[in-house]
């Protein structure tokens, strides 16, 4: 084990798949002689060169095709795009190409391509660049999608998804580049996807956490400990595929359940998590089920608006404590 | 030989009058000269310029017969017709190698067929079936055929040239010497991914051949009425990529500009961009009223048929006689009956492989959880179907037997007539030549 950052662990993982793989590339926009808008790829150009490490033009569209059309052939592109809101601009070759191609033409060619981006509020950056859009991918049959919350999950992630056949949507989150953590050394060290973690065990709620929120929901977990409320705060690290199976378990044994995002509400990663709660595991639900999400607005610049407009700890809680108080409304 | 053989060409003496003039502007088909790598070109030897003939009547007669199936209710969806385009078609594969990619739009049948794909593959996608080229999963305008790199037939204009350009960098990452042929539409030069690719194609000297598909119009809207610039060859310079033009309708003036295109991508390590002016004689798909343009102004154009052309050229060259240049039509009729009728006869898709092939499953992902309930248990990260699951799938696939019964559901569809008569001959002159 080594402490490092998140950032520290995701250059890692691509340092350690590129040396293992000539196959894997980078490319994106000021990945290399900037050394990355967040510094993931951090001195990656000086030690591949750029045939492997590729500054592109701003054409995010094109971008994440050439690297569909590279994959096709037996490459393992990993793209990286500023922010989640520019992914918007390559939604076409995303959803159009990169998602149905292995099933459109029959099975005979796949793209294992992975296309990495940040998203998330705090910095400031208002309604363009500040955005959770987990709930569009998660939605796309063919995408993988995985939304890592610590260093190990960072690299170990990383490392499945440049590994897997299938493509990936890769969601790190602006304000964890800094957390550190402690990582395995281990380079067949991976975290497979579709294996939930449960980052805190505890019997009266389940809060699922989505992205950075499966951090604020650790730090909720310890606020109701002082209320004597013993929360189990549960990671599914992948949204496509999720592990359905650890949350439902949870659920049997709390009875209660909370699901944090940072997205919008409506149509989003809880209302889906929801719905196939519900449906799954309707008999053990002792209250109803409480959403925490992002506020449904663009995200405004003003730093209190902003604070307002995304979920913290206190939300949370306030929502697990909901859970218990819901005798009345039925 | 060839001068004097072309200047008694009647096919190549009349320009186009002007047409409907929808734009005010100049909506009249574009007669640019053609500037060439070569000014003219040797006939090929008989047996070259019949295999040319006959995959160019190939794919007419094809597409004949499809138009007529989907009348019929044999073919669902679009149905997006190259007849009128098989010049640029053919002339295009003829000049590619055969470890050279081929990417297209979704008016692809017969560059498919161009490529080699067996026409009955090709058609029994168009009907849905399991033997199609795409296992029946993409239908007319999503046709994928991996072992001659065919890399699909794309619905979003402009989709596939960031995929080309994939397909170029990959050739260049690996220090291979093949290229790829991207094929657009004018259209297409309209869209985002148009500019975009071709700056990162010449910003990385990738080795693609764009081809403009010029074919008059973006759907039902003419080049003039969708583009400030209609000399599209022009469109790359900006861009950093050399353009030129070559006549859509000679298949031996679209296979010496891509040879040479071809040739540059791979020596100079640089995209080039062709234009190849051509006309499409149908409608954008089948079912198109085509209120954009007058019936003249499409006979001006059949005039040029290019098949009709290139026949013709090769019969008064003494390459061919009339009698084995109609000798071949019927062959390629004959090619398209057998191609329906295995069409027709092969099997649906079993409903149970509705969710194959969403993802690849390997020893990390073994299943996904899906938010349907008509995901097989498989699907659903359990393992092996239950009995239950068995039994609900075999309960719909006899049901979707049942109704399948589409040879007494013949639909009539809105604009198309229910009963197209059969091909006719292909005016072929005589023998001895006009």
């Amino acid at each position: 084990m080594s402490e490092m950052r998140y950032r520290e662990a995701l250059n890692l993982a691509l340092r350690e798949e590129m040396t293992a793989d000539r196959n894997v590339f980078i490319m994106g926009e000021d990945v290399g002689v900037f050394n990355g808008a967040f510094k993931v790829t951090d001195g990656l150009l000086k030690e591949f060169g750029e045939e492997r490490v590729r500054d592109t033009p701003i054409s995010e569209n094109t971008i994440v095709g050439m690297g569909v059309g590279a994959a096709m052939v037996g490459l393992r592109p990993v793209v990286e795009l500023m922010t989640i809101n520019f992914s918007l601009l390559a939604m076409d070759q995303i959803i159009n190409h990169m998602a149905p191609i292995h099933y459109m033409f029959g099975g005979q060619v796949r793209v294992p391509i992975v296309v990495r981006m940040p998203q998330g509020a705090g910095h400031q950056l208002a309604a363009t660049h500040s955005h959770s859009f987990e709930a569009f991918f998660q939605h796309v049959p063919g995408l993988l999608v995985a939304t890592p919350s610590t260093p190990a999950d960072a690299k170990g992630l990383l490392k499945a998804a440049i590994r897997d056949d299938n493509p990936v949507i890769f969601i790190e989150h602006e304000t964890l580049y800094g957390m550190k953590g402690e990582v395995p050394d281990d380079p067949s060290f991976i975290v497979p996807f579709g294996q939930a973690a449960v980052r805190r065990e505890g019997t009266d709620v389940t809060i699922v956490g989505i992205s950075r929120m499966a951090v604020t929901a650790q730090k909720a977990a310890e606020q109701l400990a002082e209320r004597g409320v013993s929360a189990e705060v549960i990671d599914p690290r992948t949204l496509r595929p999720l592990d359905l199976d650890t949350i439902l378990r949870s659920v049997e044994k709390t009875n209660r359940v909370v699901i944090a995002e940072e997205g919008w509400p409506h149509g989003g990663v809880g209302a889906n998590m929801t719905a196939l709660i519900q449906e799954q595991a309707f008999d053990y639900l002792d209250a109803p089920i409480q959403r925490v999400a992002g506020a449904d607005v663009p995200m405004p610049y003003s730093r209190p608006l902003e604070q307002a407009a995304y979920p913290h700890a206190e939300n949370i809680v306030a929502a697990a404590m909901a859970t218990f108080e819901t005798g009345d409304r039925v | 030989m060839v001068n004097a053989m072309e200047a008694g060409d009647p096919s190549n003496a009349g320009q186009p009058s002007p047409g409907v003039n929808l734009a005010g502007g100049d909506a009249t088909p574009q007669q640019r000269p053609a500037p060439r790598f070569q000014p003219d070109h040797m006939l090929p030897d008989a047996e070259r310029g019949k295999a040319v003939l006959y995959r160019m009547l190939l794919i007419r007669r094809f597409e004949e017969r499809a138009g007529e199936m989907y009348a019929r209710a044999k073919i669902g969806g679009f149905l997006h017709l190259c007849i009128g385009e098989e010049a640029t078609v053919v002339g295009t594969s003829a000049a590619m190698r055969s470890n050279d990619y081929l990417i297209s739009t979704y008016r692809e049948h017969g560059q498919v067929l161009a490529r080699g794909t067996p026409p009955q593959e090709v058609m029994a996608e168009l009907f849905g079936r399991v033997t199609g080229v795409s296992k029946g999963r993409g239908g007319s305008m999503h046709m994928f055929d991996a072992e001659r790199r065919f890399m699909g037939g794309y619905g979003i204009v402009g989709g596939n040239l960031p995929i080309a350009a994939g397909l170029g960098l990959a050739a260049a990452y690996r220090g291979t010497d093949d290229a790829v042929v991207c094929m657009l539409g004018d259209g297409a030069t309209n869209q985002g991914t148009f500019g975009e690719t071709l700056n990162l194609a010449a910003l990385w000297k990738l080795p693609v051949v764009f081809i403009i598909v010029n074919n008059q119009f973006g759907m039902g809207t003419s080049l003039a009425r969708h583009s400030a610039m209609t000399k599209l060859a022009a469109k790359g310079e900006g861009f950093g990529v050399p353009g030129t033009t070559c006549d859509g309708m000679d298949v031996l003036d679209v296979e010496s500009c891509v040879k040479n295109a071809l040739d540059l991508a791979r020596s100079d390590r640089q995209p080039v961009l062709i234009e190849a002016v051509t006309y499409r004689f149908r409608g954008h798909s089948v079912a198109d009223p085509e209120e954009y343009r007058s019936k003249e102004e499409v006979d001006e154009w059949r005039q040029r048929d290019p098949i009709v052309q290139f026949a013709n050229k090769l019969i008064r060259g003494g390459a061919i006689t009339g009698a084995e240049a109609e000798a071949l039509d019927k062959l390629a009729l004959q090619e398209v009956d057998a191609a329906v009728k295995f069409a027709d006869e092969s099997p649906y898709p079993e409903l149970d492989t509705l969710y194959d092939d969403v993802y690849v499953l390997g020893d990390q992902l073994r299943g996904w959880y899906s938010v349907d309930a008509r995901s097989p248990d498989t699907q659903r990260g359990e393992g092996i179907a239950g009995d239950a699951e068995l039994q609900r799938i075999a309960e719909a696939s006899a049901a979707h037997t049942e109704g399948a019964d589409f040879d007494e559901q013949i639909v009539m569809r809105e604009g198309v007539a229910r009963d197209t008569p059969g091909p006719p001959p292909l005016p072929l002159p005589p023998e001895e030549g006009v």
